[in-house]
């Protein structure tokens, strides 16, 4: 079998908070976790590589402040990297380092090859404005102008993650939490991309919401093929959705594998404490 | 069909500040369509044998070759994670007696889905999956419920229908006899039995090894680390 491209790749990213100081600069830099004592800047994420392949859900955990967050605003241009280098198999074939594109093209990019659902739902969706021109506002940045078009590809894709037709007209802020994750869900997927970035979608929803929102996602990766990474510190959504796991430490990725492996023979001494304090 | 060289396998716990070792100079052998019957008293490491060959567990030293369609002979403890994400999906299976249930699937999804995971359409996913269903004689009145009430048997078969299905070369089996009433036990035998007949190669772990009479083509015993020590 030949050698299979990943979708993305992502090489020694790193985000830090502050300008750093000779003190952290240093080498054997000595950290508090991931901040600086002396001059306070913190380091979001640091030297972070991995691969995500086609079709694939490449799941990352990690306790709170590890830089979960930080690492999927970054590879959706939320933020800036600080540095580092990323490749995408779909633009440009994998050639450019997406990193420093210009700002036009990082849009482009944004708006067709990738979506993204928040952690906090208020980041994602404008809470006052209708689900149906919520998912409409992120095809007319990918370019679409087909009024029609866009109406019916909204209605489908909330049908798909389930949001009564009836309700479509409605702001997201009447809805419940689980709610507002699926239409996020459906506002990520309008633009048709081929990797969905995925942060804590079911935390804080109860269980039985939790389990139509881990559905959805199967499906959508079982229906339409599309690569997703999944940040949760929930172990058994983790379990659940993902082939493969990373596990973040202050900004670092500390140990990866099969996610079955991490989790019944994690090999760090972090990852054995976040397994066995959970079992 | 696969052979273990001197697999060894420790497990370092670090808040213990231990290692505690598990599998020491293992070396086997199952040919093709051949069934291995892995024996031993509990805690000698028959799981962690298999679990090393589905990777699930990560030794610390050893081949484990495996003749692969896709990649031709394969050392797995070599192999990519993709590498092994592959296999599982299209090669090696693994039946142990826990099911892994997806919240909302019933018992006929969750066996279609382990098809459409691998690429099959939809309508044959499904009726493939209903014929692994009656195959193993999961009773039609349960395809539709959620398997999370399903008996100890049940679970067991259906577990044992999801990994089959997908017609592995390979089939890893921990103990899935434990805990079964009789009846249900002469099902397994007979699934297993199928299986053999199709040309699957099997290893498998019972604690009952005389239920496989006439069945097993040859058998690996295990020592425990400490027993071995006392012996030498
Ligand atoms: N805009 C910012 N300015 C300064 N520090 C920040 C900023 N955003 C994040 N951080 C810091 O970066 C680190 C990583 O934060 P991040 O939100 O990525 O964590 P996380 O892993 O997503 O945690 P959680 O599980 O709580 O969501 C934390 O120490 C956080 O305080
Ligand atoms: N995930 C694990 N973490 C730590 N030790 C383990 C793990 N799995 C197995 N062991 C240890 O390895 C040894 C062999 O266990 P196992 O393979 O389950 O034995 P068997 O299946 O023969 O009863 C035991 O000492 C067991 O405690
Ligand atoms: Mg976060
Ligand atoms: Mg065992
Ligand atoms: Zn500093």
């Amino acid at each position: 079998m030949m050698q299979e491209q990943p979708v993305l790749s992502i090489r020694q990213l790193s985000k830090q908070y502050g300008d750093g100081c000779t003190h952290c600069q240093h080498e054997d830099m000595k950290l508090e976790k991931n901040f600086c004592p002396v001059c306070k800047t913190v380091y979001a994420c640091r030297s972070v590589s991995f691969d995500l392949y086609r079709g694939e859900i490449l799941g990352i955990v990690g306790e709170s402040g590890s830089g979960k967050s930080t690492l999927m605003k970054s590879l959706y241009f939320d933020e800036t990297v600080t540095s580092g280098e990323g490749y995408l198999v779909d633009y440009e074939n994998g050639h450019n380092n997406i990193f420093t594109e210009s700002s036009q093209m990082k849009r482009h990019i944004r708006n067709t090859i990738l979506g993204m659902v928040y952690q906090n739902p208020m980041l994602g969706l404008k809470m006052d404005f209708s689900s149906m021109s919520n998912i409409a506002e992120k095809q007319i940045a990918a370019g679409n102008r087909h009024v029609r078009q866009m109406e019916e590809r909204s209605l489908s894709l909330l049908q798909h993650v389930k949001i009564p037709v009836h309700r479509s007209k409605e702001a997201p802020k009447n809805f419940s939490g689980g709610m507002q994750q699926r239409v996020q869900i459906a506002k990520a997927m309008s633009n048709n991309p081929p990797i969905l970035l995925l942060d804590e979608v079911t935390t804080g929803l109860d269980l039985s919401v939790q389990a139509d929102v881990l559905d959805l996602i199967k499906s959508i990766q079982r229906e339409l093929n599309i690569s997703m990474i999944v940040v949760s510190h929930d172990l058994a959504v983790i379990r659940m959705l993902a082939d493969r796991t990373i596990v973040m430490l202050n900004g670092e990725i500390i140990e990866h594998g099969l996610t079955d492996q991490v989790l019944e023979d994690p090999q760090h001494e972090y990852t054995q404490q976040l397994v066995y304090s959970l079992l | 069909m696969l052979t273990i060289h001197n697999l060894q396998k420790s497990f370092t716990i670090h808040h213990l500040q231990k290692t505690f070792p598990a599998l020491e100079n293992i070396s086997l052998h199952v040919k093709e369509g051949g069934f291995l019957g892995i024996v031993g008293k509990s805690g000698s490491g028959k799981s962690t044998i298999l679990k090393s060959i589905y990777r699930t567990y990560m030794p610390q030293a050893g081949n484990i070759i495996f003749h692969s369609d896709a990649y031709g002979e394969i050392d797995l403890l070599q192999a990519t994670t993709r590498q092994i994400v592959y296999l599982r999906k299209h090669e090696i299976g693994y039946v142990s007696q826990f099911l892994n249930v997806m919240p909302r699937t019933t018992a006929l999804e969750l066996v279609t889905q382990s098809l459409l995971d691998v690429g099959v359409e939809q309508q044959e996913a499904i009726a493939r999956a209903k014929q692994a269903l009656r195959h193993f004689d999961l009773e039609e009145k349960l395809w539709n419920s959620y398997p999370n009430n399903f008996s100890g048997g049940e679970k067991l078969r259906l577990n044992i229908a999801c990994a089959i299905v997908k017609e592995p070369r390979l089939l890893l089996l921990d103990e899935p006899t434990a805990s079964l009433d009789q009846a249900s036990k002469v099902k397994v035998r007979e699934s297993i039995e199928k299986l053999k007949a199709q040309g699957t190669t099997l290893i498998g772990i019972f604690h009952d090894l005389e239920f496989m009479e006439g069945l097993c083509d040859d058998v690996f015993t295990m020592m425990k680390i400490s027993d071995k020590e006392v012996l030498a």
